[in-house]
């Protein structure tokens, strides 16, 4: 038996690949969606796996450096070093703020690390190109996303930063492109005033009475000091000797130190399960709405094409043709179109991922799972259509 | 006579009550194998609901159909697959040709068989005999759209021909074509009816086809009367189906 899907198909090729092809760009964004709702997963785990640590030490009744502000004495880690199992600790700062290159700004996460290189925690674990941060002054390593290269200077607050190596795959939760400089500086740039603001906080200070006491020579000098200067930091970074138990070590961590711990996979649970589940809910929704979009566009055109063809399918219920012929005929029809749309969707969504502002991860996995949904969806979608030509009077043939 | 379809007290009614219609009130017609007969009767004398019943299309409300040498209808369908009837039994030919547009005419014409379960090549083998007959072979390859009217109508005489039904219903056939094509059509049918020793039931309101045929059924106010075709003056012949 010869296909009549297959020969109506190619009989009207043109418009049915055209067909295909709007389908195709409207399943391309729904894989697209799923990329990045995948992208925003897989950048929180190299957010976590690329930090180097074991244990994120935060301030405590928070939830941690990249969902909440915490805050530390960038002094703790000396005593973090003295806990059994404890091999590295570092202090680590994060701020999301505007950096400035050249005449535009560029959206970052500036991350503040101790120098050191490869292998101490908060440093990236790979570059790209040139080297890592050394205890130089004024020098920043960046995610190649931010669009910088070696050598150009950007500003951050009041300070000028070279860029001297480039990273890959370091962005924050939002997607910001992470900038890591001196620990230093980057606890100036959290809490740096600008000299107006200086020049207040003194007055202010000098005519508190409580503050600027007669008789008390250098208290108000020491105060102002004070002010001048932060010593605090956002988290502390902890690697652990080999064969130490991350949830043991932390729970002596968090009883001695009065402070939270977070192992890698409670932290990979803030991030993915409370960081970006909006989105994901976001994400999720437009995938329904697509997949019903994408399923009434389906039906409307197979029904569509279905009753250009009364006529035809009058006479062949006429001339003996059974329902299961002429139902299968529209099924493959609608199982062809769905085909051509997958395939085209999932060509556009690989050229145009590149170009999305965030990382969009197209995984096999959900070529598949999207292929058995859009079949689903084009079978579904085809049962209109079917009703519509069983319900054809054979008798419509003869007229009269 | 050797039979090719024998109907008796056939009847159709629409409807109940106050609303109900009486379509047929009683048609009876035999046409033998390798005849071709007319059938023709003003508007609404219920040409198309006799051709429907004859067809298997809609069911009669009381009568007899024979096909052959078999039983199809005795008060009730005796045949439970009326697809498979229409199928194998009865051939259609309508007033236009209503070939299937994306299949060629090879296909258009195998597509019978094939339905059938016989294979392609089998089916396809035999279409292009009937073609050759009908002389439509050298356009095997060619779509619907690319042939003219007689030859359309040539490609669906044979569709209708191809699993050698003992009937062949035609519903206007000449309609769309001038008088030398539409004299062209009847020969090929009456050749084809001796040829295949198919019984031919045209339903025409076309005055110059109307002498080729032996024998007239006309039909008025759902009741037959047979009558002799040819020979019968342009007079006689708009009697026939003017009320």
């Amino acid at each position: 038996m010869i296909s009549l899907a297959g020969r109506d198909i190619l009989h009207g090729w043109g418009r049915f690949l055209l067909t295909g092809v709007g389908l195709g760009l409207l399943i391309g964004v729904t894989l697209s969606m799923a990329g990045i709702y995948r992208g925003m997963v897989d950048d929180a785990n190299a957010l976590i796996d690329n930090s180097g640590a074991d244990l994120w030490v935060v301030q405590q009744g928070t939830l941690g450096p990249y969902a909440e502000p915490s805050t530390l004495y960038d002094d703790s880690y000396r005593s973090i070093l003295g806990m059994a199992g404890v091999v590295r600790a570092a202090n680590v700062t994060y701020l999301t703020m505007q950096v400035r290159h050249g005449s535009s700004d560029v959206r970052a996460m500036v991350v503040g690390v101790v120098p050191g290189g490869a292998g101490e925690p908060g440093h990236p674990t790979f570059l790209v190109a040139g080297r890592h941060l050394s205890g130089s002054h004024y020098e920043a390593v960046a995610d190649v996303k931010a669009g910088f290269t070696l050598g150009d200077t950007i500003t951050i607050r009041r300070h000028r930063f070279t860029i001297v190596g480039l990273t890959r795959r370091m962005v924050s939760s939002g997607g910001d492109p992470m900038i890591f400089i001196p620990l230093k500086e980057a606890q100036e740039a959290q809490f740096l005033k600008d000299n107006d603001m200086l020049l207040q906080q003194r007055r202010r200070t000098a005519q508190n009475p409580s503050l600027n006491r007669p008789n008390v020579p250098g208290l108000l000098d020491a105060i102002i000091a004070s002010q001048t200067v932060n010593h605090n930091v956002n988290a502390v970074l902890v690697q652990l000797k080999p064969g130490y138990a991350p949830d043991a070590v932390a729970a002596e961590i968090q009883r001695w130190q009065r402070l939270q711990v977070y192992t890698r996979q409670e932290m990979r649970t803030i991030l993915v399960d409370k960081l970006i589940a909006t989105s994901a809910k976001q994400i999720g929704m437009f995938l329904v709405i697509l997949a019903i979009v994408s399923a009434a566009i389906i039906a409307f055109i197979i029904y569509t094409m279905t009753m250009a063809k009364i006529r035809e399918i009058a006479v062949l219920k006429l001339i003996g043709t059974r329902n299961r012929v002429i139902a299968s005929m529209i099924l493959q029809q609608a199982i062809g179109l769905g085909a051509i749309g997958f395939v085209v969707g999932k060509i556009v969504a690989t050229l145009w991922s590149p170009f999305f502002p965030r990382y969009v991860l197209l995984e096999p996995g959900d070529a598949i799972r999207g292929f058995i949904i859009v079949m689903v969806i084009s079978l579904l979608a085809s049962t209109l259509a079917i009703a519509a030509a069983l319900k054809i009077d054979p008798a419509e043939a003869i007229g009269g | 006579m050797n039979n090719g379809i024998v109907i008796e007290g056939l009847q159709k009614r629409y409807g109940s009550g106050e609303t109900l219609v009486d379509a047929l009130k009683g048609v009876d017609m035999q046409v033998a194998s390798g005849e071709v007969v007319g059938l023709v009767g003003p508007s609404g004398s219920g040409k198309s609901t006799l051709l429907k019943c004859l067809g298997a299309v809609i069911e009669p409300s009381a009568g007899r159909m024979k096909l052959g040498s078999t039983m199809i209808y005795d008060n009730r369908w005796i045949i439970n697959d009326l697809r498979a009837l229409r199928r194998d039994k009865i051939g259609f030919v309508f007033q236009a040709p209503y070939l299937i547009p994306f299949l060629d005419v090879l296909d258009n014409v195998a597509l019978l068989p094939m339905l059938a379960g016989e294979r392609n090549a089998a089916a396809r083998k035999r279409a292009l005999e009937l073609l050759e007959a009908l002389d439509v072979a050298h356009r095997a390859k060619a779509m619907p759209s690319q042939l003219s009217g007689g030859e359309q109508q040539r490609v669906a005489i044979a569709r209708a021909l191809v699993n050698h039904p003992p009937v062949i219903l035609a519903d206007e056939p000449t309609a769309p074509l001038d008088s030398e094509r539409a004299l062209a059509v009847i020969a090929i049918l009456n050749d084809m009816a001796r040829q295949y020793e198919t019984a031919i039931i045209i339903v025409t309101h076309d005055e110059k086809i109307i002498p080729t045929f032996k024998r007239i059924y006309h039909i008025r106010d759902g009741r037959t009367h047979e009558e002799a075709g040819e020979g019968k003056s342009p007079q006689e012949q708009a009697n026939l189906y003017i009320a």
